[in-house]
């Protein structure tokens, strides 16, 4: 089972770092992985991406041009691959930034205030840790656990006052995905 | 100066003052005749006994007619791609930190496509020296303009002598490099006449005596003939030297910084 | 051919056993750690994207390790320090990335003519000029036909996902020495910046023995490495040995993998990055009913001919997938004659190709070659 993810959004919004997180964690479990940070002619603009690839056999493109989710943080991500999400692809999008409704409807959407979020739990750079709680939620990718051990690990590194703040974004992500769920199996409209 | 034990019926009288240098091969040269490279040459060699540092010289050998410097001194020698010689050196010098290592040069090899490797090898303050000979053109590819060229100077590539307005100046080089702080340093000498032979020694040895006192870059330029290249007699040669090249390059120690107060030092 | 693709791709992972837990390393990373483990004493560069974490790797690792490290002032110089370093007999490693490659062509012939080893990283980006920063294979011609002038060959060896890179430079290492030679790592703008997992186990070819390094002519005749030889007799004398050492290094050197060619019945032939998407369009292609393989040449020069012209009689096609214009192209066409068809997919300035275009180029190969079956 081979599954590709792209994060993107703005430059600063900690994208290359969540992508880092996911496929720390998939190492974690032992899965093959591959990173690939925006790069090259994909930079302009502003514009920062990341694909992930998680696999149980060797990954072929760490370029990802189906995926199977997207984390989009600002609107000209969502632009840009919304229309390139695979059949049933999940698509996370950061209700604090984006307005437009996504036009398709053969694909899954977790909307939340992933900056707004961010900031609660300490920080607005940790609005891609939001995204990624929401993807783990929706999508196991990897493991919940595997993501909290990936973070602490990395993130205790070079900030180990930050780890706290981390984790509850995280938590805040994959909570509010969990119960937008609820809401949409009762019936009930989304919540920002 | 080279001592060789006298022989024959008075040697306990004699003191032989001259004689061939150990680190001298036996090989008549290529050069022209008249051409200051041999002198040159020999003033290595002497010092290179003098010190005893042969068994632990690397020599780089730049393009021009000094490429073959490795047929006249015995010593490891590698060869360096055109101007390349300080940044090889730098290669030699940073994997060999107990070698005595020198480049030597000429002057269209230092001065012009060599140039951004002599001024970085000397802002990094590379422990080597440097001979660099300026005789003020290519001698080896039939007598072009070099960036040491004198103004009004006729060669093959400006034939009606050189012109400022269409080939600019000629590049003083070492004084440009004496401003370097990691050059240790720097001096101009000739090979005009015996005495100024024996002053450029004193350079050279200079050179190499900061090189193995821990210094940083050591050059010494030595004011050099090309009588084919100049069109001259090799004696008109020595005497264009004397009085016509220095009065563009005059002579001169340009700096000593290990001389200078140990403040000084610790900046450079 | 499976099991040789794995191996390759898993790097070091089985000989490491299952105690040795593999870490996520960005390729220019990767390859500088390799390096050090595989025993580099000295290391010269000069900053270009996308290579840059390759020397700021160095730049913390070589002093920590009490080896050399220079940023020099221009590829020029660095690669003229790897010349000196080299010519002491010190194991060196350059790295750049193609405006930068272009540079120290000089002294790659100055190196190959005078028998130094060095290992020299290119991690490819557009071109032609000052090109793009994307990832590229555009240096194909630059890096298996030449570089510099003169009658010489330089090794290739083209790493396809980042584990393998680790594995390929103390190869690179081994056969620099034990050939002389100048010997090129050729990767890719992709492979430079992605993360992938590494068995952080390591590999230090064995030095051999001292013959012609200069330490000082101490109690021996003196050594001269050079690449002048005035006499066209002597250096003919030479360049033939030169030509017998890479008869040598074309004979025993050869290295590919190729992966699910047993049933294929069109295969891509791709290296490095392109190699890795080609990978994804063949599990599409095979889930829609085509059969694809893939041949992967790792040692680009000397170039698997003999592997490739032995696999493609039974293949209705050989598809070409490239970061250029169609370079590997020529060398495919070469190996194989008109035996097959040779068909071509390939992106230039900075482009990947997705898979979803390999894909495509692969249905339409198959659409072309369909019928009876062509002699063969």
């Amino acid at each position: 089972m081979e599954h590709g993810t792209i994060l993107c959004g703005f430059g600063g919004q900690g994208l290359l770092f969540a992508g880092q997180v996911l496929a720390q964690a998939a190492l974690l479990e032992g899965r093959e992985v591959s990173w690939m940070p925006s790069y090259g002619p994909e930079m302009r603009g502003g514009t920062a991406t990341c694909s992930v690839v998680v696999s149980d056999l060797p990954i072929g493109s760490p370029l990802v041009d189906l995926p199977d989710s997207v984390v989009a943080l600002n609107p000209p991500s969502m632009a840009r691959y919304e229309p390139l999400l695979a059949l049933r692809g999940l698509l996370v999008l950061n209700d604090s930034l984006i307005e437009a409704e996504p036009t398709r409807t053969d694909i899954e959407v977790v909307r939340l205030p992933c900056t707004e979020l961010a900031r609660a739990a300490g920080d607005d750079r940790l609005v891609s840790i939001v995204g990624l709680g929401a993807l783990v939620a929706r999508r196991p990718i990897v493991g919940g656990d595997s993501v909290r051990e990936a973070m602490t690990e990395l993130v205790r590194k070079h900030h180990p006052e930050l780890v706290d703040a981390d984790l509850a974004a995280f938590a805040a992500g994959f909570d509010r995905a969990i119960s937008e769920l609820a809401v949409a199996a009762s019936g009930g409209s989304r919540s920002a | 100066m080279t001592t060789i034990a006298p022989v024959g019926p008075d040697a306990g009288s004699r003191r032989l003052i001259y004689g061939h240098p150990e680190m001298l091969t036996d090989r008549s040269s290529h050069y022209c005749p008249g051409c200051g490279h041999g002198i040159i040459h020999r003033l290595v060699a002497e010092l290179l006994d003098e010190l005893e540092l042969g068994p632990r010289t690397i020599g780089v050998a730049s393009v021009g007619c000094s490429v073959f410097a490795y047929d006249y001194l015995p010593v490891d020698f590698v060869e360096s791609p055109h101007g390349r010689a300080p940044a090889v050196a730098t290669g030699v010098r940073r994997s060999r930190p107990d070698a005595f290592v020198f480049t030597y040069q000429g002057d269209g090899d230092l001065a012009a496509i060599g140039t951004a490797e002599i001024i970085h090898a000397a802002a990094r303050g590379e422990r080597i020296s440097v001979i660099f000979v300026n005789n003020g053109i290519y001698g080896m590819t039939g007598g072009q303009m070099a960036p040491t060229t004198l103004l009004g100077q006729r060669t093959t590539s400006s034939p009606t002598g050189r012109d400022a307005a269409v080939a600019g100046y000629p590049l003083p080089i070492t004084e440009m490099l004496a401003l370097v702080p990691g050059v240790s340093y720097a001096a101009r000498g000739s090979i005009a006449d015996p005495g100024l032979i024996g002053r450029t020694k004193a350079m050279i040895r200079r050179a190499f005596e900061v090189q193995l006192a821990g210094g940083g870059l050591s050059i010494v330029e030595v004011l050099s003939t090309c009588p084919v290249g100049w069109g001259l007699t090799p004696v008109e040669s020595m005497e264009h030297l004397a009085h016509d090249v220095v009065e563009t390059y005059p002579l001169g120690v340009l700096v000593d910084r290990l001389l200078e107060p140990p403040r000084d030092r610790a900046e450079g | 051919m499976t099991t040789l693709l794995a191996a390759a791709d898993r790097g070091s992972a089985e000989a490491a056993g299952p105690a040795v837990r593999p870490i996520l390393m960005k390729g220019n990373e990767a390859i500088a750690e390799a390096a050090i483990q595989a025993g580099c004493d000295a290391y010269f560069g000069y900053p270009i994207t996308p290579q840059a974490e390759l020397l700021e790797w160095m730049a913390r690792r070589m002093p920590e390790c009490g080896r050399v490290f220079v940023q020099a002032e221009s590829e020029l110089g660095a690669i003229n320090m790897a010349l000196g370093a080299a010519a002491t007999g010190a194991r060196v490693l350059v790295s750049s990335s193609s405006p930068g490659i272009s540079l120290m062509a000089e002294a790659m012939s100055y190196m190959a003519g005078s028998e130094l080893p060095v290992v020299l990283v290119n991690v490819m980006r557009g071109g032609p000029g000052l090109g793009s920063i994307g990832p590229s294979q555009s240096d194909y011609f630059q890096a298996t036909k030449g570089h510099g002038h003169g009658d010489y060959r330089v090794p290739v060896l083209a790493p396809s996902s980042i584990a393998e890179a680790v594995g390929l430079v103390a190869d690179a290492f081994e056969i620099a020495e034990r050939y002389r030679t100048p010997t090129m790592i050729l990767a890719d703008g992709v492979m430079g910046q992605a993360m992938e997992p590494v068995v952080p186990s390591y590999r230090m070819p064995e030095r051999l023995p001292d013959g012609w390094q200069l330490s000082g002519a101490n109690g021996r005749p003196p050594r001269v490495l050079q690449s002048l030889h005035l006499l066209p007799e002597e250096l003919e004398a030479h360049d033939r040995h030169l030509q017998a050492k890479y008869r040598t290094i074309a004979e025993r050197e050869v290295r590919w993998a190729g992966e699910q060619l047993d049933d294929a019945e069109i295969a891509i032939v791709a290296y490095g990055t392109a190699a890795r998407v080609a990978r994804t369009a063949i599990q599409r292609a095979r889930a829609g009913g085509l059969a694809l393989g893939l041949f992967r040449p790792i040692t680009l020069w000397p170039f698997p001919s003999d592997a490739l012209a032995a696999v493609a009689p039974r293949l209705r096609a050989l598809l070409v997938v490239e970061l250029s214009a169609g370079q590997l192209v020529e060398d495919v066409r070469l190996a194989v004659g008109d035996r097959v068809p040779v068909l071509f997919h390939g992106r230039m300035g900075g482009m990947v190709p997705t898979p979803g275009e390999v894909l495509d180029a692969a249905r339409r190969a198959w659409a072309m070659t369909e019928g009876p079956a062509v002699s063969r």
